[in-house]
């Protein structure tokens, strides 16, 4: 008997021999071309309409803004990816007052415990899209994936100039296509569902709050 | 070959249309989803616009199908992800059976597809002990009560907050009853946070595989399905096989059009692209990636040039939302899996029409389907070519299993009726007189009557147009 491979691409092939396809050019949506400050302001409108807090702030004051607003919460810890510039910015840093900061460092079946049990993670991003309002993140081997899952909390910087117009913009010029990471994320908001009634509801199995610090 | 009995579409119809509740809880909820799409996509000539790209994009894509499988197979391995054949849903299911086992897993955790509802996957596990878990928050819900999704987007609205709170209380531990959609979601939370913690196997769907660069799209809002791709050791993707896209570039389009079509989103909150498995030193992600491309009947939808426009679909589920028999019926009256206008038009292929060729005639042809989907389906088109279908008989190399099983000789006596009685004058105004005289009567006896029974029976005139015509001098020119 052959492979289920080998049946469904003899079908596919016998398909393919009926031929008429007609394939029309795939053509562009609709451009879209706004200036610095505009690519700011969407991308800022459109996450806090979906529920997440952005401040845009000054390079050399993110980590004031940061932390005033660590202190007005009660967080039993900020979990963070060792080895980024953000973690050179934060470790020497910290203070006492401050919800203690944990590094990711271990594997998760080591470290699954300690993560479920973290009240905030924080992450740098990759750059962010203002035409539906997201944020890039390419986890990697420093920032694992779970830092902006797992904890109810995911705070997230935000650098100006990387917010391109469009998501197809982005991969474009940043030639996405030569080599995709492990994992590629968008991230428009906390987690959310309108799955009863449709009605919306944020916080379900994903972070219930995203803060986004823009670096302009 | 059919797996359920014949649906008994009338009783399931009758009862659907009588149910008040399900009548409100649907009526809100989908005039609610067509506005949310229709504020999204205020601009209508950049929504053409983007209806053309995707399109485009998918007709290309199903133009060089066998090449791209080849390609997205070849670029996967080579990415480290393990990729699997189907042909049918048994297959598909052993698949996960035999990785399940290898790993000796016991728990998996499920993100939100279709396809695996298309193979009944879970049932399938279940019957082998395995414990599976549907983690999104509308599939939890209808899993509790053990049903099947009723809309391929919004599996559980067919229910409301009651329901959905009675569901809770009896059906979780330590649940109080509460009403509140808050506090639902919550309980929900807490009990499934637990689950994704102790997964040993994390299942889901694919919206677009990309073929240039062996890439998984999953498109979610709640997390849940980044949850079952990332924590547990093993993540098992399954996807029909005309998912496949050529390029990366191809997935912005699309991932627009499938957002605001089937919730009037700009963007989910999540889009997550997986590429491999967990590479050596980073710290998350499964260490086993597997992806299982099924067939199940969709290599026989491409042989014919109108039919396999069904394969252009990205399950967005509004043409669900536009349909005036779904949002009267709601999605389990059908009776399988996929309803709506795209379920009439792909359960008929993938079934045979024999068994669920009664769907492709459950539609008024408004054409409200083929208006709104964003991959420019010719829904209605296709609706009546399977309905044709249905009566012919003759043998073809694209023919749809189960052609002709409508064709019966009172049908054909009667449409020869019709022909007669309508190209002989002489016959013509013969029965037109005698359907003023009589025709009051008619409906009320014979096959007519299924249609009087809730309508009001039309009153014939007395007199035929052609003879009132006539009486005023107008010539037949
Ligand atoms: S047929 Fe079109 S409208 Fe219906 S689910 Fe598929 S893509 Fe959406």
């Amino acid at each position: 008997m052959s492979s289920a491979r080998e049946r469904v691409f003899a079908n596919l092939h016998a398909a393919m021999q009926r031929g008429g396809f007609k394939v029309p050019e795939t053509g562009t949506p609709l451009p879209l071309t706004l200036s610095r400050q505009e690519r700011i302001d969407r991308l800022k409108t459109l996450m806090e309409n979906m529920h997440t807090e952005v401040y845009v702030v000054k390079a050399d004051d993110w980590l004031n803004v940061l932390k005033e607003l660590l202190r007005q919460r009660s967080l039993n810890g900020l979990v963070y990816g060792p080895g980024t510039p953000l973690a050179a910015a934060l470790e020497p840093s910290w203070e006492n007052d401050l919800p203690p900061l944990i590094p990711y460092n271990e594997e998760i079946e080591q470290f699954k415990d300690r993560l479920f049990a973290i009240d905030a993670g924080i992450t740098t991003t990759r750059g962010g899209i203002a035409e539906t309002g997201a944020l890039i993140l390419w986890p990697d081997a420093r920032e694992p994936r779970l830092l902006s899952l797992v904890p109810a909390v995911h705070i997230a910087l935000l650098q100006a100039d990387t917010i391109y117009n469009t998501f197809a913009e982005a991969m474009n010029s940043e030639r996405w296509q030569e080599g995709m990471p492990t994992n590629a994320l968008l991230i428009s908001g906390p987690s959310k569902t309108a799955d009863i009634e449709l009605v919306l509801t944020f916080g379900v199995h994903g972070p219930k709050e995203l803060i986004v610090l823009i670096v302009d | 070959m059919t797996e359920q009995a014949l649906v008994d579409f009338r009783a399931n119809f009758a009862k659907a249309l009588n149910d008040k509740q399900l009548r409100r809880n649907l009526t809100k909820a989908m005039d609610s989803l067509r506005l949310k799409r229709k504020a999204v996509f205020a601009d209508k000539e950049a929504l053409e616009r983007l209806r053309s790209v995707g399109n485009a994009i998918r007709r290309r894509s199903l133009s060089k199908l066998p090449e791209l499988l080849e390609k997205l197979e070849k670029k996967c391995t080579e990415n480290g992800i393990q990729v699997h054949w189907a042909e049918t849903k048994a297959e598909a299911n052993q698949v996960f059976l035999d990785i399940i086992r290898r790993h000796q897993a016991s728990r998996v955790i499920k993100g939100k597809s279709m396809v695996s509802e298309e193979t009944h996957l879970n049932h399938f596990l279940e019957e082998q002990g395995v414990e599976v878990l549907e983690t999104d928050l509308g599939e939890y819900i209808i899993q509790l009560d053990h049903e099947t999704p009723s809309h391929i987007i919004v599996p559980a609205i067919h229910k409301n907050r009651d329901q959905i709170a009675h569901l809770f209380h009896e059906k979780i531990p330590d649940t109080p009853y509460t009403e509140v959609i808050e506090e639902l979601n919550a309980i929900a939370r807490k009990t499934l946070r637990q689950k994704f913690f102790a997964g040993e196997i994390g299942v889901s769907g694919v919206n677009f595989a990309v073929a240039e660069t062996g890439t998984l799209c999953l498109v979610e809002n709640e997390g849940n399905g980044r949850m079952c791709t990332t924590v547990p050791p093993v993540h098992i993707a399954i996807m029909g096989l005309e998912k496949v896209v050529e390029k990366l570039e191809d997935v912005p389009p699309l991932l627009r059009l499938l957002t605001g079509s089937a919730t009037g989103q700009m963007i989910t909150t999540y889009f997550n692209m997986i590429t491999s498995p967990r590479k050596p030193g980073e710290k998350d992600g499964p260490r086993e990636v597997h992806l299982v491309i099924l067939d199940n009947g969709r290599s026989n939808i491409l042989a014919d040039p109108e039919l396999r426009q069904t394969l252009q679909c990205i399950r967005c589920g509004a043409c669900l939302n536009h349909c005036p028999v779904y949002t009267r019926l709601g999605g389990h009256a059908y009776g399988y899996v996929y309803p709506g206008p795209i379920g009439s038009i792909l359960t008929p292929q993938l079934e045979g029409l024999q068994n669920a060729g009664t769907m492709a005639f459950a539609s008024t042809l408004c054409g409200a389907c083929a208006e709104v989907c964003p991959v420019k389906i010719p829904l209605t088109d296709i609706l009546r070519l399977l309905r044709n279908k249905s009566y012919d008989t003759q043998d073809s190399p694209t023919a749809v299993e189960g052609h002709g099983y409508k064709k019966n000789v009172s049908e054909d006596l009667a449409w020869k009726g019709w022909t007669a009685m309508n190209t002989h004058p002489a016959f013509n105004t013969l029965s037109t007189r005698m359907l003023g005289l009589i025709g009051v009567h008619l409906p009320r006896v014979g096959p007519l009557k299924g249609w009087t029974s809730v309508r009001t029976a039309p009153k014939f005139a007395k007199k035929s147009l052609h003879q009132l015509a006539k009486e005023r001098g107008l010539s037949d020119e």
